[in-house]
């Protein structure tokens, strides 16, 4: 069960023109860099991305945005990102921007053969425009559907050959989830090491999820908003 | 009147001993810094983690330790990190005690108005669709009135809704306010220097004044 793979450019090798793609981070924050700039390399054109953020206009998917490979974007928020407004309000772009927790739980759902689940975020707001409604308990939840992408590309702190993951902190957040909603997943980690050298206990992705991984080497990790107190 | 700090300083006294909360962007933010130490309190950031400390000191910050408003942020001890579906599955599931959010308008009947101006700002809801849509016990922090001078307390929202009949209390520069389950925006407190006339004239929806309002304490 050996899924390393050499790098980016070939992890990356069969993602074509047109396909819908997951990439996990939180802002900048355990996003997957080394995929991105390989995607942004090969220049495929017309993908549909499901990943929390736009990225900025400099760094993450800001740089797909910038050379037009996006023909739609399904986010919760995109505000730090000019480029991706600048398309957005002139038609460019294509964008679906959906409850956070709902794009959450429509990744988990794929990840767990689910069809769809049932949320009450956006009901009598125009998220529920279209959506099946169904009261439970005298409440309304709106249907939301499984996500289906062709790849999901993740990012993790440590990986084996297997495919096992374990992430660090909170650049955990959509990285598992995504990982188990895609039909093809990648893998780029700070550490590759030997199967057996990471503790079953403490596994976050179990490799059955992951199809390709190998180490990427100088992560930028570049931090969107620093935040510091002074030492008394 | 109140500053920000204000607002948040009297926020901070609606968080009680044993909560979780979850603090939104903004005002919201501050009120961290006003929860007493004696105080067993955690906060939620639902990137993912419970426990959410102050800001690194300099030099200490970690890229990948962020809070929901991409700050890098530290953890307490006890914290715990987890997915971004498991954050949204407390939330759901009502295990979060408080949430504590900014908005643009509030509606008499409690409704929240805070992601989208159609054709100026298209900036997302984020995480707080699914926060007004589960939490039993919303906290609004926010101006009285816009930049134009015109009311953010409304008998019905202008703009795109994040969520309906949610709200239960708002806290502005001039006032703390309940949202009454039957509608109506029921005056609880009056800031410093303010008089009951000049919340009058600042709220557009229906105001309820019962008896002698007190100024608040902070």
């Amino acid at each position: 069960m050996n899924k390393v793979v050499s790098g980016a450019d070939e992890a990356i090798r069969d993602i074509e023109d047109g396909m819908t793609l997951m990439l996990g981070g939180f802002g900048l924050c355990g996003l997957p860099e080394k995929c991105i700039a390989a995607l942004v390399k090969k220049g495929v054109k017309e993908l549909t991305c499901i990943s929390n953020n736009a990225g900025v206009d400099d760094f993450g998917i800001g740089l797909m945005l910038k050379q037009r490979q996006v023909k739609k974007m399904i986010a919760s928020y995109v505000g730090e990102n000019a480029e991706f407004e600048h398309q957005l309000l002139s038609g460019e772009l294509d964008v679906e921007l959906i409850p956070q927790g709902t794009l959450a739980t429509r990744c988990m759902a794929a990840g767990y053969g689910m069809p769809a689940i049932f949320t009450p975020a956006g009901i009598g707001t125009e998220v529920a425009e279209g959506k099946e409604v169904r009261n439970f308990n005298g409440k309304d939840y709106l249907m939301e559907m499984a996500f289906d992408a062709d790849f999901a590309i993740v990012k993790a702190w440590k990986g084996d050959t297997m495919g096992n993951l374990i992430y660090r902190s909170t650049a955990r957040n959509f990285n598992p989830i995504m990982a188990m909603a895609g039909k093809v997943t990648i893998a780029e980690v700070e550490h590759l090491v030997e199967t057996g050298e990471l503790d079953p206990d403490y596994i976050h992705t179990p490799g059955i999820y992951v199809h390709r991984i190998f180490e990427g080497k100088d992560y930028e990790k570049r931090i969107e908003n620093r935040t510091v107190r002074k030492k008394l | 009147m109140l500053d920000k700090e204000g607002i948040a300083k009297r926020i901070a006294k609606e968080i009680k001993d044993g909560y979780y909360v979850n603090l939104g962007i903004g005002i919201p933010t501050l009120v961290a810094n006003y929860i007493p130490d004696t105080m067993d309190v955690v906060l939620q950031s639902e990137n993912g983690l419970l426990g959410m400390g102050p800001f690194p000191f300099e030099g200490e910050e970690d890229a990948d330790t962020i809070n929901a408003g991409k700050q890098t942020i530290t953890k307490l001890p006890g914290s715990a990190i987890f997915d971004s579906a498991m954050s949204f599955g407390m939330i759901r599931a009502k295990k979060v005690n408080l949430t504590i959010l900014g908005a643009m308008e509030v509606s008499e009947n409690g409704d929240i108005a805070n992601w989208k101006i159609p054709g100026k700002m298209v900036k997302g809801m984020g995480g707080a669709m699914d926060l007004v849509a589960s939490a039993d016990n919303i906290i609004v922090a926010m101006q009285h009135v816009n930049r134009a001078g015109e009311s953010k307390l409304l008998p019905k929202c202008s703009l795109p809704l994040t969520g309906v009949n949610c709200v239960k209390k708002i806290v502005t520069e001039l006032a703390v306010l309940d949202v009454l389950p039957d509608g109506g925006f029921k005056l609880l407190e009056r800031a410093p220097g303010v008089s009951v006339e000049e919340i009058i004239k600042a709220t557009a929806g229906k105001l309820v004044i019962e008896g002698k309002i007190p100024e608040m304490e902070i």
